[in-house]
């Protein structure tokens, strides 16, 4: 390998990357917009859920229980409703989510320290929500519940029975419980696997095609400055997104990074050079800029996606899908960068991790390397 | 096969060699085992139909394709065991053309300039060289893809000899150029083969094979006849052929096949050429065949390539029907 040849290939490389603004601009750009499209859409945190109030027994009392709902941030209200009929409605057409129905008597039961019921009912079709939110209705019921039980203790003159056994809660880390700090780190390894892919997948492809290639395989190229060569440009371009990504992650997202950036850079280069390997594989192998760039996405974005732990714990998993999440380099670098933005890892904890990244940049450029060949068939 | 004809090429210094070269694609043979010799400073043309098996050969000699069997060497250089080294000593223009469209004139020479390596003081020079020798001094700046086809073409010439190679490899470098810049890609091709280098170039126009020194006529991947255009013109023909000048060509084309003693008929321009064993004896039948139409001229003339192209072909393709019937 000489460095006159490979700096000739990078050099030429360049040109047509700059030479294509759309093509640059569209690998600039998307990372961008896949991270605000995901990172908004995904948010796991529920609030803002669109409440119907049935208050049957306008009382002091059921005012109060209402007004605790309405007043937390987890419920707006939408409307008051009358009847059955109302909620149905509303939950039909998806003008609310869940619907609080406090009984005619309940102000009354209240009153007397007689035990009252009230209703919540919520719509089911999104399950997941219809959880949180109904967990969230239960803890303000409970609330209310507790305190309403001090109350009728102080006016008889008994404490209140405390609770046998207590937890209290203490969350390290990620100390707000704020999603969007787990999402995040997530988000920017996955989309820079998918992206590093799609760079590089086009462009040997793109040489069989236009029929370059024939050229430059007569002339005494080597295939690993071919190669190498036309790594450079891209691996540029990637580092630019990825720099990109943090930045949107910190400033738009507002997702503190507590570990070092040096160490965030050392690990998002090998990731980097592994997943633009990979997409020049498939360039090598495919031949074909249509194939290759759908092989590109299948072969990253969903894996990555469902395997890598981002969206799904890896240890629910069933034992065998496990097992092939260690095939999947995202996998490695969402842990990575997770630990760096939550924890603060340092290197000590990164690099088993970062050994497995290592082992997947290393075999890519070695398996592109074995698999382009100077010949026409 | 012209054989005979060769000895004096064979004292020479040979540049590339053929030794029964072949390559199979699963069942198809797309050359069949071609023996043969190219001298230093020869121009050596390949002439045969699309598909008869030119560029596969080509393609083995730069080292794009290994033979299935046989050998060739290139420069000295065994094409099979020694692939890359053969690539050193090699220029190559493929069919299609195929430097980078984006990349400006200079920027195309400073890339292959780089790739072969050319050693930094003499750099300058060869960049000039490529310029001048193309025509294209004032266009350095340009984009590739703008320029007018024979321009690239002249351009592809001048990528392929920026290291000075001894052997040049060109497949239809002409195709889709117009006549006038065909006419000066020759003049560039001879001023080449002057200076030493050799050159194989394969081709379909008749007309550029006449410019070559020695042609191999290459038909469903076997080499069919050897010789100077001269050669292949006087001696390889045993049939003779008869200009035709008439009205309705195409009509009278379909009324000649049918006679006896016509081996062939072709339309060439408005003219028809009938291919015959013998000429004399064979004008009065054209003349009564043609007693319907306005006839103008019945002569005798000397075949032109392609006619001895189409004699030979048929002749093989008779020989070959007339073995598979013995078999049967």
């Amino acid at each position: 390998m000489t460095f006159r040849r490979t700096w000739a290939v990078a050099r030429k490389e360049s040109i047509h990357v700059i030479r294509d603004p759309r093509a640059l601009g569209v690998s600039i750009a998307l990372p961008l917009v896949l991270l605000l499209l995901f990172g908004y859409a995904l948010t796991l945190d529920v609030d803002h859920v669109p409440l119907l109030l049935w208050d049957q027994s306008q009382t002091p009392e059921s005012r109060d229980l209402g007004a605790r709902f309405t007043g937390s941030p987890y419920f707006d209200l939408v409307a008051a409703a009358d009847s059955y009929g109302d909620i149905e409605d509303a939950l039909d057409h998806n003008r609310a989510l869940m619907a609080l129905v406090i009984p005619v008597d309940f102000g009354r039961r209240v009153a007397s320290g007689r035990p009252a019921e009230v209703q919540v009912i919520s719509d089911g079709s999104d399950a997941n929500t219809a959880t949180i939110a109904a967990n969230y209705a239960e803890a303000i019921v409970q609330r209310y519940s507790a305190g309403l039980k001090v109350k009728l203790a102080r006016r008889t003159g008994t404490l209140p029975p405390r609770p046998p056994l207590e937890v209290s809660p203490r969350v390290w880390f990620n100390t707000d419980m704020e999603s969007m700090n787990f999402i995040v780190p997530g988000l920017i390894a996955i989309i820079m696997m998918l992206i590093a892919a799609l760079l590089t997948s086009l462009t040997v492809a793109k040489e069989w095609e236009t029929g370059t290639m024939e050229q430059l395989i007569s002339t005494p190229v080597r295939s690993s400055e071919v190669v190498i060569g036309k790594l450079f440009p891209y691996v540029a371009v990637g580092a630019l997104d990825m720099v990109l990504a943090v930045l949107a992650g910190r400033y738009l997202f507002h997702v503190p990074l507590r570990g070092s950036l040096l160490a965030l850079a050392a690990m998002s280069m090998i990731y980097l050079v592994g997943a633009l390997s990979m997409g020049m594989l498939i360039s090598i192998v495919t031949r074909n800029q249509l194939l290759a760039s759908q092989v590109a996405f299948m072969a990253t974005f969903l894996p990555a996606f469902l395997l890598s732990g981002f969206m799904f714990d890896i240890s629910n998993m069933p034992k065998a899908l496990q097992l092939i999440t260690y095939l999947i380099p995202a996998r490695y670098f969402v842990a990575l960068l997770r630990g760096l933005y939550l924890k603060g890892a340092g290197p000590s904890d990164l690099y088993g991790e970062g050994l497995f990244l290592l082992a997947f940049s290393v075999g890519m450029v070695a398996l592109a390397l074995k698999k382009f060949k100077k010949r026409l068939v | 096969m012209g054989q005979g004809s060769d000895q004096k090429q064979m004292t020479r210094e040979a540049s590339v060699i053929l030794d029964r070269l072949t390559k199979r694609f699963g069942d198809f043979v797309a050359v069949g085992g071609i023996s043969l010799e190219v001298a230093r400073g020869e121009i050596f043309g390949f002439l045969g139909p699309n598909g008869a098996g030119k560029s596969t050969t080509i393609r083995m000699l730069c080292g794009l394709l290994s033979p299935t069997s046989g050998t060739g060497t290139v420069a000295g250089l065994d094409i099979g065991t020694q692939a890359e080294k053969v690539k050193q000593h090699i220029g190559y223009m493929s069919q299609k053309f195929s430097l980078y469209e984006d990349l400006t004139v200079e920027e195309n020479i400073d890339f292959f300039s780089g790739i072969y390596r050319i050693p930094g003081d003499k750099k300058a020079a060869r960049k000039a060289w490529v310029l001048q020798m193309a025509g294209l001094l004032d266009k350095g700046k340009t984009r590739t893809g703008l320029l007018p086809a024979g321009w690239k073409q002249r351009l592809s010439l001048g990528c392929a000899l920026l290291h000075e190679p001894p052997v040049l490899f060109l497949d239809e470098p002409t195709s889709g150029v117009d006549p006038a810049s065909r006419r000066s890609f020759w003049d560039l091709i001879y001023d080449t083969a002057g200076r030493g280098v050799t050159i194989f170039v394969t081709t379909h126009y008749m007309e550029e094979a006449e410019y070559c020194d020695r042609l191999g006529l290459i038909y469903r991947g076997e080499l069919v006849a050897v010789g100077t255009p001269g050669e292949l013109k006087g001696h390889l023909m045993s049939d003779q052929v008869l200009r035709v000048s008439c009205s309705s060509p195409q009509e009278a084309l379909e009324r000649l096949a049918a006679l006896p003693g016509i081996r062939d008929v072709a339309l060439f321009g408005r003219d028809l050429h009938v291919v015959t064993p013998d000429a004399e004896a064979i004008v009065p039948e054209v003349r009564k065949a043609l007693a319907s139409f306005q006839v103008d001229a019945v002569e005798r003339i000397s075949p032109s390539l392609e006619d001895v192209f189409v004699s030979i072909i048929e002749a093989r393709d008779r020989a070959e029907g007339a073995q598979r019937e013995v078999r049967r």
